[in-house]
């Protein structure tokens, strides 16, 4: 909708609604101790256990991406906001796509260590 | 004293090539001519206000228009100095040092310099006006946008006279680009023209995405949308993934060249082939970026010249989006030869492959739509008529390319030259001609002259193929990318001679476009109605040229081709009278000098970086911060245009009010 | 086609500047969420390289040999108790508390701060034990990876100084209340950059 022709959807409230908007003390305790707790844990796993080393990275991996997803809720909000979630979308693509850029580059220059 | 500034200027300046003085000389004068006519008419005021403060739209494409056809001029003179070399065996008319910065910046200028900002010009004019908008969304980044891209353009030009061209190629692989191959400056300018018109191209990327998704005109749905609309909207999607890869690309380059980094060195670890893969990461999805916008121009000129809907508009939408992010899925097919494994080059090849096939879906929608028209030949539809064999012709032999053993063959040979610029002609810069000569109207109230118009189109069009076809078969004869010049016995003289003569064809052609703008601006039919082809789209329901606020009265949408369907409805009911709506005061946003002024600075950081001057370099990004947070201090950004205003312009163009 | 005559138009000349506002200023937001996923591709392409280049220390030293774990351990929670401090910020910007606001987002610079020195600290020892930019290709891609996240962050700095100045002549009002907004978006997002920092590149280096 544009900013001129201000049309009658979304448009029936004040700064009311925006209070809900941005979370609560209590969203960002908790997104803040879950944080915490998941920054703990790959600690924990690198320097006292003695597990192998592909458990260890697929462990620190997975607890960094679940941080990425509590920081996304508690912290950045991504479930508020009016409308059609652009902002949410274009972050699944990009992430998608900084996967791509990551995992792509280590499979096409691995040949180096097969050509080495 | 006088020695050690005669032993800086004979490094600083570029010396000893007189087509270089030539160039030195044809600079000043131009400067100094451009000076007087400022001076002599008064004119400063009147630039500063009109256009380097300038934050609507039209005005920013009309700028980048400008800037873009400079550019086309420069790569193309840089084109017909390669084609006169390569005329016949043996010729030394240009060294083969010369030779290598004439391709590097004729690839670089053309891709980066032309396509892009022509690009943005019409993303520019047409978008707002199509979607029933004043503006962009952000009218100031716009502008920031136009002279990052400007200054970045011009930082990346004076290479020519001041420190030298770069000179390894368009994408400067290392390590012939790092210090060991590049030790002078071209390289960084290189790297400093294209960093600073990048951050302009991704901000101009995430405006047409806000624009696109926020500010279209009310009932206008996403599947109401004009097919142009779409096209930029999905090529605005790729600029926005592609083009932070290759900010990233080029920074590591300098860091490089500059802190003596051993990312892409022989040296310390280096692995040049990082590079490679990482900037065609971007360089593989920027073909789509350009090309896209092409496809949507087609579309708007294909139905409106055959005064029908566009064939399959959904099929049509989805190859778009499908196309953009398959885009992502290509770049191996750049670079089969470097041997990373069967499983990768079978992946990427069918990747390749598949692009084909939704854009085999566009050329039967436009061909559909063809189909049991009525259609003009007009010069818009010319260009697209012309397009559709030309690129028919080189997605087959992409095909062919995309083939990886086969391009082991192929690979950097003419046969690949010819691909690329058969898409890039005659998609590409086909497609915007079409939409120029379509939209010219529309931003300048006048149309093109049609004769002087055919005369360009016939020599473009047999230009591009006598230069072109015989390149397909140089190719299969041996003959590689970048050879400055080859002997009598290798047999390829005959054909780069034709070669030759079709590339002077298109130049013929392109001066003919000039004469036929400068001849139409004083001759040209002047367009009184606001829509002179009969159009489809709200863009030509409204006066040509637009008033500054584009839409007097917002316009509600409530179905595909909203002005096409108005028309009609007016010609089944005649005598219902043409309901007059009530005008109000518009807000629009106010001009501002530090877009330019923050490019500037841009410049001067860009600058001191190529010549390692950090006193400099420092004092730009300095002068970058400080008009950043000017701006973020500016709370007086817009205003009311006042009804009366509204009234007199709108009855100046000779609308109800 | 018709044009939008009373829809909600009367009511903009009407005078009701704050819902053009409104519009406006989230559709900024709209527009930064757009630049920080852009921000992420320009992180993704710096970690495809770091991790291709891990390897290629060229006789140097590794990053196990190199990265100090309380060093960056801190650094971890300095970054995101900040992160957590800025959205208390925007907890009381939602309560009209500009006070409480300034002294918040002070919490969160002084935080910020002194990651960026501890980093600056970091990188000062590496040079010192003769890790350099230019030593090997691993050494290049750590430093530029991990010293874009420090620009990002000193950067951030700045503005969040420039955003207090504003706060105190204007108090909340929907500009500068679209501006912490925005900020606070973007700490956020520097703390989770440097999850996978942490991870990738110290975690999985001293491992």
């Amino acid at each position: 909708m544009s900013q001129h022709s201000a049309g009658a959807a979304g448009h029936g409230h004040g700064h009311h609604e925006e209070h809900e908007d941005h979370g609560s003390l209590k969203a960002y305790v908790i997104g803040f101790i879950i944080s915490i707790v998941l920054t703990v844990i790959p600690l924990l796993v690198v320097f006292q256990t003695s597990m192998n080393k592909t458990g260890v990275i697929i462990t620190i991996i997975t607890m960094a991406v679940i941080q990425l997803i509590v920081q996304l809720f508690f912290f950045m909000h991504i479930r508020e906001g009016e409308g059609p979630k652009y902002n949410v979308m274009a972050l699944i693509v990009g992430l998608f796509i900084v996967v791509v850029i990551v995992a792509g580059s280590v499979w096409i220059m691995s040949f180096n260590s097969v050509v080495q | 004293m006088y020695a050690s500034i005669k032993s800086f200027a004979s490094s600083f300046f570029v010396t000893g090539d007189p087509l270089i003085y030539g160039a030195d000389v044809s600079i000043a004068l131009t400067s100094i001519a451009i000076l007087f006519v400022l001076f002599y008419f008064k004119k400063w005021g009147w630039l500063w206000r009109e256009w380097l403060t300038t934050v609507d739209h039209k005005k920013i494409g009309i700028m980048y228009l400008i800037a873009s056809l400079l550019m086309l001029f420069r790569g193309g003179v840089d084109a017909l100095l390669m084609r006169t070399q390569l005329a016949l065996p043996n010729v030394h008319f240009l060294q083969a040092d010369h030779y290598n910065e004439v391709f590097t910046t004729h690839g670089t200028i053309m891709i980066l310099f032309m396509a892009m900002p022509m690009m943005f010009g019409l993303f520019n004019m047409v978008v707002p006006l199509q979607i029933g908008a004043r503006d962009v969304a952000y009218p100031f980044l716009n502008s920031v946008s136009f002279w990052l891209f400007l200054f970045g353009a011009m930082l990346f030009n004076i290479s020519f006279v001041i420190g030298g061209s770069p000179d390894a190629g368009w994408l400067s692989y290392p390590p012939l680009s790092e210090l060991s191959g590049s030790s002078g400056v071209g390289e960084n300018f290189y790297i400093w023209g294209i960093q600073i018109s990048g951050i302009g191209s991704l901000a101009t990327g995430i405006n047409f995405i806000v624009t696109i998704l926020k500010m279209r005109a009310p009932g206008m749905k996403f599947m109401k949308m004009p097919m142009f609309t779409w096209s930029v909207f999905s090529s605005s999607i790729i600029i926005i993934f592609a083009f932070p890869i290759l900010t990233v690309t080029l920074a590591l380059l300098f860091i490089d060249r500059y802190m003596g980094g051993h990312l892409f060195t022989m040296d310390g670890g280096g692995f040049p082939m990082m590079y490679i893969n990482l900037i065609w990461m971007w360089g593989h999805p920027e073909v789509y970026i350009v090309v896209l916008p092409a496809f949507g121009i087609f579309s708007e000129i294909v139905a409106t010249f055959s005064r029908k809907r566009i064939f399959g508009y959904k099929s049509m939408v989805f190859a778009l989006m499908s196309i953009s992010i398959l885009s992502f899925f290509t770049w191996v097919h750049h670079f089969f030869t470097m041997g990373s494994g069967a499983d990768v080059n079978v992946a990427f090849a069918i990747a390749t492959m598949a692009i084909g096939i939704p854009t085999g879906a566009k050329v039967f929608n436009w061909l559909f739509t063809m189909f049991r028209g009525r259609i003009r030949l007009e010069q818009p539809m010319m260009w697209t008529l012309a397009f559709i064999p030309c690129f028919v012709v080189g997605g087959a032999t992409g095909v062919m390319l995309a083939v990886a053993p086969a391009d082991y063959q192929y690979h950097n040979s003419y046969f690949l030259i010819a691909h690329f610029h058969q898409v890039l002609i005659g998609g590409v810069v086909f497609g915007y001609l079409a939409g120029i000569y379509y939209w010219w109207p529309k931003l300048f109230g006048f149309k093109l002259n049609e004769r002087l118009g055919k005369y360009a189109f016939w020599l473009w069009n047999i230009g591009f193929y006598v230069c072109f076809m015989p390149q397909y078969a140089l190719g299969f004869m041996g003959m590689t990318r970048r050879v400055y010049t080859y002997g009598w016995d290798m047999g390829w003289g005959p054909l780069n001679l034709v070669s030759t003569i079709g590339a002077f064809l298109m130049g013929i052609g392109f001066v003919f476009q000039v004469w036929q703008i400068l001849y139409s601006v004083k001759y040209g039919e002047r367009d009184k109605t606001g829509d002179p082809w009969n159009a489809r789209t709200l863009e030509w329901s409204i006066p040509s040229p637009p008033p500054m606020y584009n839409f007097a009265v917002v316009p509600v949408v409530d179905e595909r081709d909203p002005f096409w369907e108005e028309k009609e409805r007016r010609n089944f009911a005649p005598a219902e009278p043409v309901p007059v709506a009530k005008l109000e005061p518009i807000h629009m946003p106010r001009n501002s000098g530090i877009p330019f002024i923050f490019a500037a600075c841009w410049f001067v950081a860009g600058f001191g970086f190529v010549f390692g001057w950090n006193w400099m370099a420092f004092t730009g990004l300095a002068g970058v911060g400080i008009s950043l947070l000017v701006r973020s201090f500016t709370y007086d950004t817009d205003y009311y245009v006042p009804l009366e205003e509204v009234i007199e312009t709108e009855k100046a163009a000779g609308r109800a009010v | 086609m018709q044009h939008a005559i009373d829809n909600g138009h009367s009511q903009h000349a009407a005078g009701s500047h704050d819902h053009g506002h409104h519009d406006q200023e989230s559709m900024k937001v709209l527009g930064f969420w757009i630049f920080l996923v852009t921000d992420c591709l320009l992180f993704g392409t710096l970690f495809a390289t770091y991790v291709v280049l891990k390897g290629h220390v060229d006789g140097g030293p590794t990053g196990k040999e190199l990265f100090e774990i309380p060093g960056f351990v801190a650094e971890t929670f300095i970054l995101l108790t900040s992160s957590f401090t800025s959205g208390l910020a925007v907890l009381a910007m939602n309560k009209g508390k500009v006070n409480q606001l300034i002294g918040w987002l002070i919490v969160t610079a002084v935080l910020g701060a002194s990651f960026v020195g501890l980093e600056i600290n970091e990188f000062v020892n590496m040079v010192n034990e003769g890790a350099k930019i230019s030593t090997s290709a691993f050494l290049t891609a750590f430093f530029t990876l991990v010293g874009t996240h420090g620009l990002h962050v000193s950067v951030g700095l700045i503005w969040m100084i420039g955003l207090m100045v504003q706060l105190k002549m204007r108090g909340i009002t929907p500009v500068t209340r679209r501006k912490i907004t925005v900020i606070s978006l973007y700490w956020h997002f520097l703390d989770v950059v440097w999850i996978f920092l942490f991870t990738i590149v110290y975690l999985m280096g001293v491992m």
